[in-house]
């Protein structure tokens, strides 16, 4: 076996000097950029296709992270699809939370008594700064601004912590369950909270000291990532994205779910539209949510967490050790599950990152039939092409961090 | 058959007098309205509701697959019009032996990587879809995940003999 074997496209007819050189030719230079690029936040892949400095095209590849998390919700009973919820959308877990919770409340037609809709909303606007504080903190960081991310790091600990305390547990909280909420408060923890929002304007105040008028923060971000209003939405794009162009839509405003309808805030918008307007705009977005916490904790009404639904919430312990009735539902409710009626729900709510909804289909059963998430990453990754072609590639890093994806939200 | 609650919806009356057959019936369920729509005319209905009704928002694309049932699948669009604050459902009822119908790509731009998504994991074709490849599964997996004949395990993997 002495026969070397050349690959078929090595023609040794044609001589190394007919090969043209480089110069004063363009020629174009495909990049794989991801999986495992830092700034990707997640294993994202973008194709980009350069023309020197210039991205001529961009292909994103998603699906690395897709753990089929809608195919296991349907061989589980309704409360044990919770626990997923929370690893949808990683850094907005409340979120995923409520928005399920929501969605099959309705599909069986219970209330959800005012103690727990009001933790909800203060649990949820404190998922939203932590979220935000996330995306400050990496997105400084991908421009250069290292400091950022301690700071940010560290303020988010205080949010994480205030996590554990009512829930057990910093990231993966699982904490709205259906009818109400798992546990009740946990001593000292809305004086926890309190003190976050005594202290946290002062922390925003320190991140827009070093980010303002940052030069290096402003030539990145100034004019940076432009795409028309019109196209955004026709592509999907949602939630601080749009808000940023000039579109004051929020589903807190808009379609109140949760008893938004009762706390006053503002919907933050900006008009330049580009990646500075959005960092302004989630600073803002941040202040209207220690606003609206502040609100939930001065009127959090005293009672119930859960609602009076035997069939559908878990029995107190004390109740099972006396009453034989709640040891029947308990038995009930954790072998079988519950039964929700058969019907369909698209629950709608706004996310740190956009519109997040939940479609739901029930056949009368104990599991889900089907459930779709409508994450806003996927939408919002899906225009990234629009954002990067034509710009430099240094400029897809600050496009990319200021559309705030997470890739678990969008693979699911 | 056009529900009771439905009967003086505008919106409603006005598909089913621009398009007739095609709209098969509607309800309305948790004050949500739900819109049957034959496959062949998804993409007119879609156009008209666009235009004429400012749907200017594809919220989201999916499907319900009934398995043993016929028709098995049903493809689902959530629409929403931001100008008149509403939402609209619509859906399409397949047959497993033609699971296709036009894609909605050329109304709502935005509607290809849900498209894909449907294509990929319920194995539904969209006519005239311009990149209709698989987006979350490997390229050469083979199977549609999210349909109910496919276990929720998935397959054993095979790893050959052992030596």
């Amino acid at each position: 076996m002495s026969t070397t074997t050349l690959s078929p496209n090595v023609s040794l007819d044609e001589t190394p000097a007919a090969a043209t050189s480089d110069a004063g030719t363009t020629r174009k230079m495909t990049l794989s950029m991801g999986p495992q690029h830092p700034s990707t936040h997640g294993v994202l892949r973008i194709m980009l296709e350069l023309d020197g400095e210039t991205v001529t095209e961009a292909r994103p590849e998603i699906g690395f992270l897709h753990t089929g998390i809608e195919k296991q919700c349907e061989d589980k009973t309704w409360q044990q699809v919770i626990p997923l919820t929370d690893r949808v959308d990683y850094l907005a877990n409340l979120s995923n939370n409520l928005c399920y919770c929501l969605a099959v409340e309705k599909l069986l037609g219970i209330d959800v008594p005012p103690r727990a809709v009001w933790t909800r909303v203060l649990l949820t606007e404190l998922t939203r700064i932590n979220s935000h504080l996330v995306w400050l903190g990496t997105h400084a960081l991908d421009l250069g601004a290292m400091s950022m991310f301690f700071y940010c790091t560290r303020d988010r600990e205080e949010v994480l912590k205030i996590f554990e305390l009512f829930s057990g547990q910093r990231l993966m909280t699982s904490y709205f369950r259906i009818g109400g909420l798992a546990l009740d408060h946990p001593r000292g923890g809305l004086a926890a909270v309190k003190k976050f929002i005594e202290r946290f304007p002062d922390q925003i105040a320190q991140y827009e000291s070093l980010l303002d008028n940052n030069p290096i923060w402003k030539n990145r971000t100034m004019g940076v990532g432009f795409v028309p209003l019109e196209d955004m939405l026709a592509w999907g794009v949602t939630g601080p994205m749009i808000r940023a162009a000039g579109l004051a839509w929020d589903a807190r405003k808009d379609e109140p779910y949760s008893g938004y309808q009762n706390f006053e805030f503002d919907v933050p918008t900006r008009t330049e539209n580009d990646v500075y307007a959005r960092y302004r705009v989630r600073m803002e977005e941040m202040r209207q949510s220690l606003r609206i916490m502040q609100q939930a904790l001065e009127g959090m009404p005293e009672g119930a967490f859960a609602a009076d639904a035997p069939r559908v919430v878990l029995p107190q312990r004390e109740k099972m050790k006396t009453q034989m009735e709640a040891l029947i539902y308990h038995f009930k409710i954790v072998t079988e599950g519950v039964r929700v009626p058969a019907g369909e729900v698209y629950q709608v709510i706004e996310s740190p990152r956009g519109e997040l909804g939940y479609y739901i289909v029930s056949d009368g059963t104990s599991k889900p039939w089907r459930l779709h998430m409508r994450t806003p990453s996927f939408g919002n990754i899906q225009a990234l092409p629009l954002f990067c072609e034509g710009g430099l590639i240094a400029d897809t890093i600050s496009s990319m961090g200021s559309m705030d994806f997470v890739l678990g939200d969008t693979d699911r | 058959m056009i529900s009771e609650q439905l009967q003086e919806d505008a919106l409603i009356l006005s598909l089913v007098e621009q398009f007739g057959a095609a709209i098969e019936s509607a309800n309305l369920q948790h004050d949500q309205r739900i819109v049957y729509v034959k496959p062949e005319e998804i993409a007119k209905v879609a156009q008209y509701l666009r235009d004429e009704h400012r749907f200017n928002r594809l919220s989201t694309v999916t499907a319900v697959d009934w398995y043993p049932q016929e028709p098995r699948f049903e493809v689902v669009y959530n629409l929403h019009s931001i100008a008149d604050n509403q939402r609209l459902r619509l859906k399409c009822r397949l047959d497993s032996a033609s699971a296709t119908l036009p894609s909605v790509t050329g109304v709502w731009p935005g509607a290809n990587w849900y498209e894909r998504e449907v294509f990929d994991l319920f194995g539904v074709n969209f006519e005239g879809h311009p990149d209709q490849r698989r987006i979350m599964m490997p390229y050469d997996w083979e199977g549609h995940p999210l349909r109910k004949d496919f276990p929720v395990h998935g397959h054993k993997y095979d790893y050959g003999e052992m030596k």
